[in-house]
């Protein structure tokens, strides 16, 4: 493998490269031929990017007479916040008639549970990989990586009989569980990626001391692995937070998280459709991972880094 | 603020709480009646069971029924069952019943005579399995029907149609002043029970039962189901830029003049009621495409999973009585647009298009739909062929007729 | 690296603690993956309809899964968008790596643009390019709207071409993570070699092909595991976006398995498609990761 570059690099010290910033050839003057063509396609591609937010921002800010008029690009003439306050609080799917609000919280009961579990084991899965082979070790990681690969939707059979088998089918608790199982296998990848390119000779010191698996574990691994459970964190809320497929087969109604009602909002079709308050809903329903992934900019690309450079 | 009613259900059941007994039972309730007048009806129907001093819980779940019921199944062999949940009657639920999961209630039935006031019979037949009464059919809905905009032939400058044939007919005159003159949305079903509307308007009833309940594959190959296919192709030139998904996104183009026409179910009645159009003035309706007057007796029915908690049990009786109740019958059935399951209930207040349909039902005019007669997995493949049909021209119409043929060959 | 642990005679109880932390793992990996996928794998030979029971019908929920236009349409388009997916991915998401690692100011802006859609899930992807793709007041009529009347970009409606509109949607949402994959294999890569390639006079573009991307398997090979998991579970982008339609011109396979599963009630053709779906998976997958994962842990 391509160790020759990465081997002798510790985590800790790819962040600090990551820190001194980048490589590459030298900046030259700013209106350069060289510079114009980089500022340039970056922006025309940021550009791309940013259109259907923009369009999603705009619209939702619209009311209807507006959208069935004008361009969607055009911003809008008349703000108005309308949308807004009935994706949240209004919007009807059959009887009940108050928007999103009351799959926030669910969400919220659902995904931090969900995120420490599946986090907790992941590390320790990936530690244990890395560090403490034992065997038929290799078999079990690679099943899970070819875990990843397997459509959800095969799946919903067997753990509808898994859950119910145990007893934990329609509860918060059975769902936080099949988030765990689903999240295991790229996580797992990433932890171990990163404990294995831990400097071995702090584990072999750690062993000389006599510190045992949970020893090392807590008290070398974890305090220098903030980055690799960044990303693990951002990966998870996102994954967790926007899942519909398990929430709304592996609950009940009254802890359905919010994209249910996101979906019903948006496939409950009262007449006309209301793209305003669709897109209220959905900017709403994203803002979670959204601010997650704004506040944590530089810690992700960090972590990734570290977890993912390895192999 | 969980379940907030609309205030006047809540209302409503709070007035009558105080009168009937304490002991308020909660009850879920899940179904896929999400669009504009089936909300309404819904909304009835809560009100109703309300006001028999339980609560009605909704777990509606949005994205028509395809989405609803894995949703649905899961939950009751999941071993966490809801208290009552639509379906089409018919063999949706057979299986479920099969293992043991459903409950039977032809105690209440035989109490409450269901046999008697339930028309025409062949509802509760299919509610029927092994002798016993496992569903409440709560409505008939039938797909026959050619919903045409006014708006829209008057601005082509061509008379509204009285069948199918004038209808074609018409389409050039529609294209030439830009309305798309068959609206036909996206979703797989729609192209299936359009077909299925055309099989059962142009070759007749014998023949949709020659091909749906006999199965009989050399027929669907013959000539005779060579006309219907004929007469899918031109629905399918007819409906070339619609872009619209949804069928009430499909009846809104009718609604609004943007479309000529659509064949749709009798709930599509609901969206013109909720947009405030009359039947007659705004829109004319021809059931049976205006050639084969029939009312297929498919419909929407209720069923109760099988409970261990006694008080629930008790509730889902409740439920029961009330869904056919004669008032709620008539309250739910005329925000839905769909006919009632009892004879004898007052619909004064039904409007044009719903009288022509009960006249059809009081001549006896019935016949069985596609949920009764064939396996969802026919039907599925049915969807498949004929969405593909509709938005591939490619699709030659004999292509597609030998398919037709496998696919009725292999139905179970 | 080489050895990390000392070599003990008693095998059992070798590692006991790591066992016992890993049993989460191992009952993952073997009750759900495994069994799971055992579980499928023999119902697939039963004609198991709403519910699973035991009725053999041997090869027959196969011979009508490959008769089945929709299969084939749906195979074919998930090999279209998967091999385009996987080189778009790979490509913009190194291009745009690279572009960001020139010392540009406003790093940090242009890297969380390109991120953002990340945060999204694919129902929300799917309803927002449906939204700007629809002719009648998309892209296309904007275009139109300026007075080029002839303008035709209709992905979503034309059956020949969906499958990329589905892809542009595809591309706008999973690039921005691959591009900070390959960033961080990157600044993972030496400033020495770099300064070497151009003391040599190697051109910039010939340092990227022939030294920096060999020094970054490790990030390419998470990297296309990622994102080919992701191509193969595609389902909520294509649900959220076309249904499947036009007609049945943008199926995949993991839509034929779910509806099957249960719009159809037809469990063993569902799980007749999903076990082809794994047989495919596991001729790729499973050699190269034991090589990967396996044998060659320590390289």
């Amino acid at each position: 493998m391509a160790d020759t570059a990465t081997l002798d690099m510790a985590p800790a010290a790819t962040a600090t490269r990551i820190e001194t910033g980048p490589r590459g050839a030298k900046p030259r003057k700013t209106f350069s031929r060289r510079n114009i063509f980089l500022y340039g396609t970056l922006i025309v591609v940021a550009v791309y990017y940013l259109l259907p937010l923009y369009v999603m921002v705009v619209t939702s800010l619209k009311g209807m007479p507006e959208i069935r008029l004008g361009n969607i690009f055009s911003p809008p003439v008349e703000i108005t916040f309308e949308p807004w306050v009935k994706a949240w609080s209004q919007a009807c799917t059959g009887l009940n008639c108050d928007g999103l609000s009351r799959g926030f919280w669910n969400s919220v009961r659902i995904t931090v549970p969900s995120v420490i579990l599946s986090i907790a084991l992941a590390s320790i899965n990936g530690y244990a990989l890395a560090n403490w082979r034992f065997k038929g070790a290799d078999l079990f990681f690679t099943i899970l990586i070819v875990g990843a690969f397997i459509p959800y939707q095969v799946m919903i059979y067997p753990i509808v009989i898994l859950l119910r088998e145990i007893g934990l089918y329609g509860s918060l608790w059975g769902l936080v569980i099949v988030h765990s199982i689903f999240g295991m296998p790229i996580l797992t990848l990433l932890f171990r990626n990163y404990f294995t390119s831990v400097p071995e000779e702090l584990f072999k010191a750690a062993r000389v001391d006599g510190a045992g698996f949970w020893g090392i574990y807590f008290r070398i691994m974890l305090p220098m692995s903030l980055p690799i459970f960044v990303v693990a964190i951002i990966l998870q809320v996102t994954g967790i937070w926007n899942d519909f497929l398990f929430g709304v087969v592996y609950t009940r109604p009254d802890t359905y998280p919010m994209t249910v009602q996101l979906n019903n909002i948006v496939n409950s079709v009262q007449g006309v459709k209301e793209y305003n308050v669709n897109m209220a809903a959905t900017i709403l329903t994203g803002l979670v991972p959204l601010i997650v992934y704004f506040a944590s900019g530089k810690l992700f690309v960090r972590g990734i880094a570290a977890g993912a450079v390895k192999g | 603020m969980r379940y907030c009613l609309t205030t006047a259900a809540l209302a409503a059941g709070v007035a009558f709480m105080t009168a009937a007994a304490a002991s308020a039972t909660d009850l879920e309730v899940t179904h896929w009646w999400t669009s504009g007048g089936e909300a309404a009806a819904v909304g009835e129907l809560a009100k109703a069971f309300d006001a028999t001093g339980n609560h009605w819980v909704d777990g509606a779940i949005a994205g028509s029924g395809g989405t609803a019921r894995p949703i649905m199944i899961s939950r009751i062999t999941g071993g966490d069952p809801m208290g009552a949940t639509q379906f089409n009657h018919g063999r949706q639920a057979e299986e479920l019943v099969q293992a043991g999961l459903m409950r039977d209630l032809t105690d209440i039935a035989t109490k409450e005579k269901w046999t008697e006031i339930v028309r025409p019979k062949s509802l509760l037949d299919s509610c029927t399995i092994d002798g016993k009464i496992y569903c409440v059919p709560v409505n008939i809905h039938s797909w026959q029907w050619l919903w045409l905009s006014n708006e829209a032939f008057e601005k082509a400058g061509v008379a509204v149609p009285k069948d199918w044939n004038e209808f074609v007919a018409a389409a050039p005159a529609l294209e030439k002043a830009g309305i798309v003159p068959l609206a036909v949305g996206g979703q797989p079903w729609q192209a299936s029970g359009a077909f299925d509307v055309l099989l059962a308007a142009v070759g007749g009833k014998d023949t949709f039962l020659k091909v749906y309940q006999d199965k009989d594959a050399a027929f669907a190959a013959g000539p005779e189901i060579g006309k219907v296919f004929k007469a899918a192709d031109d629905a399918r030139k007819m409906s070339k830029g619609t872009n619209v998904q949804d069928w009430n996104q499909a009846t809104n183009m009718v609604i609004t003049g943007k479309a000529g026409g659509q064949i749709m179910g009798d709930w599509a009645q609901g969206e013109f009621q909720v947009a405030g159009k009359v039947a007659g003035k705004d829109y004319s309706c021809l059931p049976g495409l205006g050639l084969n007057p029939m009312i297929a007796t498919g419909g929407d029915a209720f069923y109760f999973p099988l409970l261990k908690d006694e008080a629930k049990s008790k509730a889902q009786e409740a439920l029961a009585t009330t869904l056919l109740d004669p008032k709620t019958q008539v309250a739910f059935n005329l925000k839905k647009g769909s006919l009632p399951v009892r004879g004898d209930v007052d619909l004064n207040a039904a409007n044009d298009c719903m009288k022509k349909g009960l006249d059809i039902l009081a001549k006896g005019n019935v016949m069985p739909w596609t949920d009764q007669l064939m396996s969802q997995d026919t039907q599925k493949q049915k969807e498949d062929l004929f969405s593909e049909f509709f938005s591939n021209q490619g699709l030659t119409v004999e292509d597609a007729q030998k398919r037709f043929a496998d696919i009725v060959s292999s139905a179970d | 690296m080489s050895e990390t642990y000392p070599k003990r005679p008693s095998q059992l109880f070798r590692n006991l603690s790591a066992k016992i932390a890993s049993v989460p793992m191992i009952l993952t990996a073997v009750v759900v993956f495994a069994g799971g996928t055992a579980w499928t794998v023999l119902y697939s030979f039963t004609n198991s309809k709403l519910l699973p029971r035991f009725s053999f019908v041997g090869l027959d929920q196969y011979y009508r899964l490959w008769a089945a236009p929709r299969w084939g349409v749906a195979v074919e388009n998930l090999a279209i968008y998967g091999v385009l997916s996987l080189i778009f991915s790979l490509a913009i998401g190194f291009l745009l790596a690279a572009l960001l690692d020139q010392k540009i100011r406003f790093e940090d802006t242009f890297r969380t643009i390109f991120l953002y859609p990340f945060a999204l899930s694919f129902i929300v992807t799917g309803l927002v390019w449906q939204w700007l793709l629809n002719p009648d007041f998309g892209v296309q009529a904007v275009v139109r709207g300026l007075g080029w009347e002839s303008f035709t970009f209709n992905p979503l409606y034309d059956a020949s071409i969906v499958i990329y509109g589905i892809l542009i949607a595809a591309l706008w949402q999973g690039t921005g993570l691959v591009m900070c994959l390959m960033l961080a294999g990157l600044r993972g890569i030496d400033e020495d070699i770099w300064k070497a390639a151009r003391v040599d006079g190697i051109p910039m573009w010939k340092t990227y092909l022939f030294i920096v991307i060999p020094m970054m398997r490790p990030v390419f090979i998470t990297t296309i595991v990622i994102i080919a998991s992701g191509i193969i579970k595609v389902y909520d982008l294509v649900v959220a976006q076309t249904s499947g339609g036009p007609g049945i011109a943008s199926e995949v396979p993991a839509k034929y398995v779910y509806d099957y599963m249960f719009f159809a009630q037809n469990l063993g053709q569902g799980f007749a498609a999903s076990t082809m779906m794994l047989l495919s998976v596991i001729i790729v997958v499973v050699p190269w990761a034991y090589l990967e994962f396996g044998r060659a842990r320590r390289g």
